[in-house]
């Protein structure tokens, strides 16, 4: 008898929206000088949340203004272990408005919230009590006797994981004593704003933290900017690029972490079950927007029909839809656009000689939504081999040998992130060893924690964030 | 030793084909294991899922009491029990089985007879195992012939752990033809077990030696059942039942407690062996406190209010 679960939604009561946002500049939302409205949807029903505006170039000139003038006379001049009483504040806040944070994210991004509500928002708090920890003791971090802060820092991040890559920004920024002028992404700046008013209800000195909303030119605007001295990115590579092209020859220090196609290696002597639900997390994982996402398995060849067969009996149970229902496992995906590119690379892929396959699954009429993919047949010729999809699309490949893995595992312009999967220890030594990339996961996948730094090789980018490591950015 | 199924024949022809075939199986990564175990008890199972899982749990109990202490009075009561869970309620279902030392089959067939409720025994010198075979095997002859149709019996984990697999299998051959027509439920006592790995090999070695079901524990080991070692378990049973098409059932026991572990149990047989799995002939709970819980659940469903424990029958 089949069991059928009840919807089980999350309920919307704990967000209280507001028709329109301003932007966060010198510690009070204001409206912009002369930026655009811009609506902001729900991906999972195309519903208007609300309405945010593009900041212009004389709103980036207040807010990095804001930031420079708190650096000066109010955060830049707090000792350590008083910026770390701001970011304790910061995290029990978080924690304490978790659930309406959740909820938001899952509204804005697509997210299925049991990922916002156990694993997201989870770990923003955390890295705030992370970097916390730290505020005090950058003496003894390892960068010199007395490292300062930077100035100013132009913060741009990406629509993925909206709030975490807020924290993984803002928060070693503030343990280190820089001031920040923040752009969330434009289909997913709600969470952000809502972090501003969290900064309001920390008391945090006005202009410590601005947050400042638009698309590209708003972000190309702020990352140009005069009067910025660091600037961290998370996005595509080839906005990357053009990142590293505009601030070459200034005095700007730049962290980049850019795209991946992440291989995940499986041998054949790994566990079984474990490994397809690494697979499994890996690549639909957060619809596979994931830029350490696992899009490429590389498997042994004397187990690929036992794995796939055990991989599409996993995906056959995959739950596609309402992102607020507390049993949904892959949500909407963020954005038309978005949905366009992976139905683009996927076409591909089939059209290049791959073999795509898809359980069984209804997809909501409205909204943005793309069924679970695996192909197999896929070689590294195929786009589907070597372009980032961002997307829940897993191309399989296989290997016969240990040099074989690792060179195909290599074979790609990125280098973020890759697994392995083997009962054998010296083995996962060996192979993490070899393998070109920032963060190499054993038996597992996407698995995070501020303690650990992340970040690429090639042109997955460079800095790291996270982690000791992720203060060095931000520090001289 | 005929008792093996045909695709796999060969597996127990020597000690040193049986070792090389349990040692072959895939690994189990303990952290993964838990893992997703965790995830899969974070369901949220609400309203007509929630009330159809409780009345399927109900009707998976295997109402135990294993208890030196146990009269002719206390094993009729809770065959009563077992029957009628709540008398309030005439579309209670019943329970599953009543399960009983040996010396009690005999009152617990009588006070049973002509309902359908399963009369189980544990047998083989139960809970340790530390007896003669032939003991045991008596054990289980008697229990049949007092009127038992299932028999739990529990593995010798002195000879598994020190890796004598073929003598495991060979009793467990044995007590399966003791059983005759009942039903034979093999105890790993994965709490003695220790890790994943020897979990599943054991459910393996139980299924290969012709076991009906595969049972956790004995209820007085800790720790007893756990969710992330019921998942290895049905895990085996599916891939089992891939490679031979022999269906066997999973029977955690001991430990749980609450209608809201017993549901995630019953999440976890649908995301893991799936829904064929989902019926008392192939998934119990071996519990006593457990069916009260779902009582009080299921009227809290049906009523809107919680009884609290003053409204259930303690029996």
């Amino acid at each position: 008898m089949a069991f059928e679960y009840a919807p089980a939604p999350e309920s919307r009561a704990v967000v209280d929206l507001r028709e329109s946002y301003g932007l966060f500049i010198d510690g009070s939302f204001v409206d912009s000088k002369d930026g655009e409205p811009f609506k902001t949807i729900n991906p999972a029903t195309e519903e208007v949340l609300a309405e945010v505006v593009a900041a212009s170039s004389a709103d980036v000139d207040r807010a990095v203004a804001a930031a420079r003038r708190a650096f000066e006379t109010s955060w830049g001049r707090l000792p350590g272990r008083e910026r770390a009483k701001y970011l304790y504040r910061l995290a029990r806040i978080i924690q304490e408005r978790a659930r309406e944070l959740a909820v938001l994210e899952s509204l804005d991004n697509g997210k299925p919230i049991r990922e916002s509500r156990d694993v997201d928002v989870p770990l923003v708090a955390a890295h705030f009590f992370y970097y916390a920890g730290w505020a005090d003791k950058l003496k003894y971090a390892g960068f010199g006797p007395d490292p300062r802060p930077l100035g100013v820092a132009a913060q741009v991040i990406p629509w993925n994981f909206p709030l975490l890559m807020l924290a993984w920004k803002i928060a070693p920024a503030l343990a280190t004593g820089n001031t920040v002028v923040l752009k969330p992404a434009e289909t997913t700046p709600l969470t952000a704003l809502v972090f501003a008013e969290i900064c309001q209800q920390a008391e945090l000195p006005p202009g410590t933290v601005n947050i400042v909303t638009g698309a590209g030119d708003t972000g190309r605007l702020l990352v140009e900017h005069e009067g910025v001295d660091k600037v961290a990115f998370t996005g595509s590579t080839e906005v990357g690029r053009a990142i590293a092209r505009s601030v070459a020859g200034s005095r700007k220090k730049v962290t980049l972490e850019l795209g991946g196609k992440a291989a995940n290696i499986v041998f054949d002597d790994a566990p079984i079950d474990q490994a397809v639900e690494g697979i499994v997390n890996g690549i639909f994982f957060n619809q596979g927007h994931v830029c350490c996402a696992g899009s490429r398995l590389l498997v042994q060849e004397s187990v690929t029909d036992e794995l796939m067969a055990s991989l599409k009996r996993r995906m056959a149970q995959l739950r596609v839809g309402d992102p607020l229902d507390k049993n949904t496992d892959i949500g909407a995906i963020n954005s038309a656009a978005q949905l366009a590119r992976i139905r683009e690379l996927s076409d591909a892929g089939s059209a290049e000689g791959a073999e795509a396959w898809s359980p069984p699954c209804e997809l909501p009429d409205r909204g943005f939504w793309f069924a679970p993919t695996v192909f197999t047949g896929v070689s590294q010729a195929h786009r589907i081999a070597r372009e980032e999809i961002f997307g829940p699309v897993l191309s399989v490949l296989t290997f016969r040998t240990p040099a074989e893995a690792v060179e195909k595992a290599n074979n790609t312009p990125y280098g973020l992130s890759a697994g392995v999967w083997t009962d054998k220890g010296s083995r996962i030594l060996a192979i993490a060893d070899k393998l070109r990339a920032g963060v190499v996961w054993a038996n597992t996948f996407n698995k995070f924690d501020p303690t650990s730094p992340f970040g690429g090789y090639k042109e997955s980018g460079y800095g790291r964030e996270g982690g000791r490591h992720g203060l060095e950015g931000y520090l001289a | 030793m005929t008792a093996t199924v045909p695709p796999l024949a060969e597996v127990a022809s020597s000690a040193s084909t049986l070792r090389a075939f349990l040692h072959g199986l895939p690994g189990v990564d303990q952290v993964g294991a838990d893992q997703r175990a965790a995830m899969l008890g974070t369901r949220s199972i609400k309203t007509t899922s929630k009330q159809w899982a409780l009345d399927l749990a109900i009707r998976m109990v295997d109402l135990t009491t294993l208890e030196g202490a146990d009269t002719p009075g206390k094993v009729r009561a809770l065959c009563a029990k077992a029957r009628r869970p709540d008398p309030t309620d005439a579309t209670c279902p019943p329970a599953a089985a009543v399960c009983v030392y040996p010396s009690m089959v005999a009152t617990a067939a009588d006070a049973l007879r002509g309902t359908g409720i399963h009369v189980a025994s544990v047998a083989t010198a139960f809970p340790s195992g530390q007896a003669p075979l032939d003991v045991k095997l008596a054990d289980t002859r008697a229990a049949v012939k007092a009127g038992a149709d299932e028999i739990d019996m529990v593995i010798n984990r002195g000879a598994f752990l020190s890796g004598r697999y073929l003598e495991v299998y060979e009793e467990i051959v044995a007590v399966k033809e003791a059983c005759g027509d009942a039903h034979l439920k093999v105890i790993l006592e994965t709490g003695e077990l220790a890790t994943y790995d020897n979990v599943r090999r054991a459910s393996w070695l139980g299924m290969l030696a012709g076991g009906d079901f595969i049972k956790t524990s004995t209820g007085k080991v800790q720790p007893a059942a756990t969710l992330p070692v019921t998942l290895v378990m049905l895990e085996a049973v599916r891939d089992f039942k891939a490679a031979t098409g022999v269906a066997v059932g999973v029977k955690p026991a001991g430990g749980i407690r609450t209608a809201k572990d017993a549901i995630k149990y019953l999440v976890t047989v649908n995301e893991t062996a799936g829904e064929e799995w989902l019926s008392p002939d192939r998934f119990r709970f071996g519990a006593s406190t457990l069916l009260n819980d779902l009582l009080m659940q299921r009227a809290k469903m049906a009523t809107g209010r919680y009884w609290g424990p003053d409204y259930v029958t303690l029996d």
